[in-house]
């Protein structure tokens, strides 16, 4: 049966080139108008509504970050009363980390990895699809509440007892707790696919030796978001069923435990740190060698680094609780690990500048970006040695000092190297430009703007500023620097707002990109920009780390895929060599519809635990409808 | 850019298995994810018994019966499970099918006890901390059996339309048992915890 198939398949090698694109993009193309929205199971669209819409809850992020510095700017200030702003802060935060950073960071590898280990598609491209509609549900979840006024104020991490059935009236600390649910069972999912995309998909020849190193980062995420986030969703579901049905998990009068609430929440929390910054270790590594001109001084210790940092990031959660009273001997334990993850960190800074130093650093936008968050990352890396020492960070634990740390690590580790990926793949995305002038002014909005911002919380916070109020006396002495922070925000955003203004104008009108116009060396930028639907016309063929550099004029490539269905590569864990070929699925509107139906279940389970019974029939019914074969080529191979 | 072809990979069988397929490896992310689970539900279970005065807490020590006949028939259930990966790997069609039907009665079977098994905590959910964690892994381990026992229909199924014979479907097949394998694994040590450590 396979031969007599393989004697009536048409093979790309039998087509001229036109042809054979033709014939892909028959195979491959998503239909224009609503159904083909609604049934892609292309990772590019998929990874750039993902990222669109992350920047979205970004800049929503952003205003409600500039309400509050509207209500702090002068003391007893009237903009937001005080329930009004513990919805808001809540918001920012969980908005921020779980609806922007986290999500983004995977859209960029949803768009990225296939492209750059030079496949067709992200491996489980309908799980894909699911996961962007169960991400966007949570987000809506969410915003509408809040909107709603039933927005979380229970602070982003939802301490137990304030967030339990005694204090969290109504379902505020509910609707958190299932955005969780949302957000973390789409990251699960993503991570799944990147994983499997990179160990199985890898062009022939992209040995491990080979893979670039944004893929590296996106691989060992996805493994701590594999190992973090079932802490998560364990302490966000059992919350729900305290609240619900009456468990007792978190309540100390019926053997329960508030510091277990601690515990589970930051075994993932501090993890999370590095699910948002690994993937900006990666991006940054990536541009500083495009721009440094030379591949990564020791790209071996890079990817030791990254493996230590993945692995290290679990012997951390307890510096967050090092207020709680735990035992003397435990808060050593756990100084000396938040020190010691000091060092790979140091590692990659170091291997960085080597790379600048010895390279023939050409300084675009993206390197802007990137050098920027060098800076700021090691005064946030600073802060963050000085707070893992148990009695300074009894002192300034819960003041703006700890404001000031994690904002310099979050926005400074990762939206920074963010920013500079936008302006480094914008062009391979949209096929244009962006405006190199409008970058190097929102760079320095952004740059100058945000340690105007941050730095001077610092000190707020030593003068003994507590976060998380909403608002203080005439007399503390505190207004100065709070109104000098107010201002100089408006620098920030004015920054962002460039940014945003250049994106969408260079979208539609910015110059013309060609296929590699930074002659970056990785393979993404072999084929056209934006790339087709099927990525590439041949499955690349891999002899070197940086192939576009080692061989800059052809390309190798592998012949004899069928092209009257979706077909790709499938290769070995260590050496990439062909093992299979597989079927890709075509598009399907079922994801969706299973979306729709867990959504569904998932916001009636907050009111009703009936709910999850209910609620997983037509959850069943979508899987069958799924996975059930349909009879196309994909399905009989 | 020029391409010039280095490779011919039309030779290539259609669709690996085992671990030249993407499934497999999906498979066993999930499985790694649902295993992170279970060991965080044990720790809290160690967590809470550690600071708990008495274990189990005002509550006799659950009844050994049905959590016991549940494991008994769930180690029962590895050889035809076996067997079944071994038929669908050889591709035969027939045996698949009375297999699968055979795994789908050893699927309902343990869901039966457990409702049993329940009872036979001899808490409840509200009870207590105690009561609360034992049930939380006791349901967790029963969404397991669940899950895949509707895999397992749904399989069943499509063994016995013209869609089952074919490879895919039946790598499908394989992979379902190794997910039934997990369930199996992961049963023992809650049940370890939940009938044996408070009788140590
Ligand atoms: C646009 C620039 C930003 C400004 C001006 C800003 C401002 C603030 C302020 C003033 C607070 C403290 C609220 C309080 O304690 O009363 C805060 C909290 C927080 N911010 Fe931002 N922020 C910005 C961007 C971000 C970004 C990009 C992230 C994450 C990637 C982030 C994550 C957080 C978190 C996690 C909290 C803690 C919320 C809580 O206490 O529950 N922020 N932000
Ligand atoms: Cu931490």
């Amino acid at each position: 049966m396979r031969d007599g198939e393989t004697k009536r398949d048409i093979r790309d090698t039998d087509l001229d080139r036109p042809a054979l694109e033709a014939a892909l993009a028959r195979i491959w193309n998503t239909p224009e108008g609503l159904w083909g929205a609604l049934a892609t199971v292309d990772h590019k669209i998929i990874g750039r509504r993902y990222v669109i819409t992350a920047f979205v809850f970004l800049a929503l992020g952003g205003v409600l970050a500039m309400l509050m510095r509207l209500q702090l700017a002068q003391p007893e200030a009237r903009v937001l009363g005080p329930d009004r702003y513990n919805q808001i802060f809540t918001m920012h935060g969980s908005n921020m980390m779980f609806l922007f950073a986290v999500p983004v960071m995977e859209a960029v590898g949803v768009y990225l990895v296939p492209l750059m280990v030079g496949t067709r598609n992200i491996a489980f491209p309908r799980l894909n699809a699911f996961s962007y509609w169960i991400f966007l549900a949570g987000g809506a979840l969410l915003w509408i509440s809040f909107v709603l006024d039933m927005g979380p104020d229970v602070g982003w991490f939802a301490y137990v007892p304030l967030s339990g059935p005694q204090y969290g009236f109504g379902k505020r600390a509910d609707i958190w707790a299932q955005m969780i649910t949302f957000t973390e069972l789409s990251a699960l999912a993503v991570s799944v696919e990147i994983v499997v995309t990179i160990l199985k998909q890898r062009a022939p020849g992209m040995s491990l030796d080979k893979i670039p190193l944004f893929v590296w980062s996106m691989l060992v995420t996805s493994f701590v978001v594999i190992m973090a986030m079932p802490a998560i969703m364990i302490a966000s579901s059992t919350l729900i069923l305290d609240r619900l049905v009456g468990t007792h998990l978190f309540n100390p009068a019926e053997g329960g435990d508030v510091l277990l609430w601690q515990h589970l929440f930051w075994f993932f929390g501090h993890p999370e740190v590095y699910i948002i910054f690994l993937p900006a270790v990666g991006m940054v590594s990536t541009m500083t060698a495009t721009f440094a001109r030379r591949p990564v001084f020791g790209d071996l210790a890079m990817v030791m680094a990254l493996i230590a940092t993945g692995i290290l990031a679990f012997g951390l959660w307890v510096h967050h609780m090092f207020v709680t009273g735990l035992p003397r001997l435990g808060e050593s334990f756990f100084t000396a690990s938040s020190m010691a993850i000091a060092i790979p960190a140091g590692v990659q800074i170091f291997c960085w500048l080597a790379t600048l130093w010895d390279g023939k650093p050409i300084f675009k936008t993206p390197l802007l970006f990137v050098i920027g968050f060098i800076v700021t990352f090691v005064i946030g890396g600073l802060t963050g040695v000085m707070v893992a020492s148990v009695p300074f960070d009894t002192q300034v634990h819960d003041t703006y000092f700890v404001v000031a740390h994690f904002h310099y690590v979050l926005i400074g580790g990762a939206v920074f190297p963010l920013l500079g990926a936008i302006y480094y793949w914008f062009p391979k995305i949209t096929g244009r430009m962006m405006s190199e002038s409008l970058g190097r002014s929102a760079f320095w909005l952004i740059f100058i703007g945000f340690n105007m911002t941050f730095f001077p919380m610092h000190i707020l916070g030593l003068q003994g500023m507590p976060r998380r109020i909403y608002t203080y006396q005439p007399d503390m002495p505190w207004h100065d620097l709070n109104l000098f922070v107010s201002v100089s925000s408006l620098i920030l955003v004015a920054g962002f707002l460039l940014f945003f203004f250049d994106a969408i104008r260079s979208a539609r009108r910015g110059l013309p990109a060609g296929d590699n116009p930074w002659d970056a060396p990785t393979l993404e930028w072999a084929t056209s920009s934006p790339p087709p639907s099927f990525n590439f016309s041949y499955i690349p063929v891999v002899k070197a780390a940086n192939p576009l550099w080692e061989q800059p004029d052809v390309l190798a490539v592998a012949g004899g895929l069928r092209i009257n269905s979706r077909e790709l590569i499938i290769s070995t864990v260590a050496s990439a060599e062909p093992e299979a070929r597989e079927a890709s699925p075509r598009n399907s509107i079922w994801p969706f519809v299973a979306a729709l139906a867990t959504t569904v279940m998932l916001i009636s389970s907050i009111f009703t635990p009936w709910a999850v019974v209910w609620g997983s029939i037509p959850i069943v019914v979508a899987l069958i409808g799924w996975f059930w074969p349909k009879g196309t080529p994909e399905d009989e191979s | 850019m020029k391409e010039r072809i280095v490779a011919d990979v039309s030779r290539l069988s259609l669709h690996g298995t085992g671990s030249a397929s993407t499934t497999w490896w999906g498979t066993l992310g999930f499985m790694l994810i649902e295993a992170t689970g279970f060991a965080l539900a044990i720790a809290v279970y160690l967590y809470l018994m550690s600071i708990a005065a008495t274990w189990p807490t005002d509550a006799p020590t659950p009844d050994l019966l049905p959590g016991t006949l549940v494991t008994l028939t769930l180690i029962a259930s590895v050889l035809p499970n076996y067997l079944v990966s071994q038929w669908a790997e050889r591709e035969d069609l027939r045996k698949v099918r009375i297999g699968l039907v055979v795994m789908s009665i050893l699927g309902i079977v343990p869901l039966i006890i457990r409702a049993f098994e329940f009872y036979a905590l001899k808490v409840n959910w509200d009870t207590n901390a105690y009561g609360s964690i034992v049930w939380i892994l006791l349901g967790l381990h029963t969404t397991h059996i669940i899950t895949d026992l509707a895999d397992t229909l749904v399989l069943a199924a499509l063994m016995y339309t013209r869609h089952g014979r074919n490879r895919r479907r039946l790598g499908d097949v394989q992979d379902n048992a190794m997910y039934w394998n997990f369930v199996v694994v992961t049963w023992l040590p809650i049940y370890g915890c939940i009938y044996w450590i408070p009788r140590l």
